[in-house]
């Protein structure tokens, strides 16, 4: 099954993010990066390279890493150049949106779904729309 | 180069971090999100202690450059810890690449030097002129080119190369961000300097002074 790391500045955002996770897709291994070493807001390279080091080697089918905000992309692409060619090949990394991106996933990878069906899953698509067609438009009077 | 210079470099630039981290604030809250003085505090103050701990060996400069990066990285957090640590990392490796794992002449450290600044532009995918530290990092490097072409000696060379890290950070204030958190600011980016660059050209000015001996 494929497995999913949560790569952010926060560590309580992510370990939040992580409980809907547990909720919706029990079965999926899912890793949080969140923070400094020291538990600050920011981003640890070597804490992201620890959290899917850790997850490919319980999870063979390989992982999507989800981001926060672009400036995570940084140290991001620090931890995955220290990992090795065989795993660097079982990582993917989505442009989706965080918090809908990595519940789509964890779904997707719940249901077996091989790791570029969970990628694609996890890149919800630019003007996605999360409120219903009839939802009014802002400014107007309710009702 | 010894390891020795690097070690009293560090622990200069973290006392100077310590000293300028209001003001690195300050000028992070008019364009970016305002924390680089507390970041880079945060981090250099733990290299400091791992320092003063004896956690590092340092009688040789790559293999603590590339401890020093490493810390960098997993404790300034944000964009400035994976480029400032990507740097240090990078100038490690070209270090120990080097025979005796160290550099005699300021051509040569030269070379190290752009090897680390290349680096920083690649992971940032930025360039000169785009409001970041890179406006300062690449005139010390093209300083610090000249001056080995020249023969001139390490020590003097750092100082220009300080000179022009300096200058560079100054010459930020007209420009437009278009890269990292000051770009959301668009045209108000215009008037404030990068605080990158300041940071930067503190960085450069603490390994010239270090290196002249003096603090």
């Amino acid at each position: 099954m494929v497995s999913i790391v949560l790569v952010g500045h926060s560590r309580e955002l992510l370990r939040g993010l992580r409980a809907m996770l547990a909720q919706a897709a029990p079965a999926v291994l899912v890793s949080v990066a969140g923070g400094t070493d020291g538990g600050a807001l920011g981003t640890s390279a070597p804490m992201i390279l620890a959290a899917v080091r850790g997850v490919l080697a319980e999870a063979p089918d390989g992982a999507v890493v989800l981001l926060d905000l672009g400036s995570a992309a940084l140290a991001l692409e620090m931890a995955l150049d220290d990992l090795g060619p065989a795993d660097r090949a079982r990582v993917r990394v989505s442009r989706g949106a965080l918090v809908e991106g990595a519940v789509r996933a964890a779904v997707e990878a719940a249901g077996g779904g091989p790791l570029n069906a969970v990628l694609a899953a996890s890149e919800v698509p630019p003007g996605h729309d999360k409120l219903p067609d009839d939802w009014p438009a802002n400014g107007m009077a309710p009702g | 180069m010894s390891g020795a210079l690097i070690a009293g470099w560090l622990r200069l630039a973290a006392s100077r971090i310590a000293a300028e981290r209001v003001h690195l604030t300050e000028l992070d809250a008019a364009i970016g999100d305002g924390d680089h003085g507390i970041n880079l505090h945060r981090g250099f103050g733990a290299l400091e202690a791992r320092l003063a701990a004896g956690d590092f060996a340092t009688d040789a400069p790559g293999p603590l450059l590339v401890l020093a990066g490493r810390t960098i990285t997993g404790t300034v957090g944000g964009a400035s810890g994976a480029l400032y640590g990507r740097a240090l990392l990078r100038a490690g490796a070209a270090l120990e690449a080097r025979p005796g794992g160290s550099v005699a002449t300021s051509a040569q450290l030269a070379a190290v030097l752009r090897a680390a600044v290349d680096a920083v532009a690649a992971l940032g995918r930025s360039r000169p002129g785009e409001k970041t530290m890179l406006d300062a990092l690449v005139p010390a490097v093209v300083a610090f080119e000249a001056a080995g072409a020249a023969g001139i000696d390490v020590a003097s060379a750092m100082r220009r190369a300080a000179d022009a890290a300096e200058a560079g950070a100054r010459d930020t204030l007209p420009l437009l961000a278009t890269k990292g958190r000051a770009s959301y600011l668009g045209e108000r980016s215009i008037g404030h300097l990068d605080p990158g660059a300041v940071s930067s050209a503190l960085l450069l000015r603490a390994l010239a002074d270090a290196a002249a001996g003096g603090a």
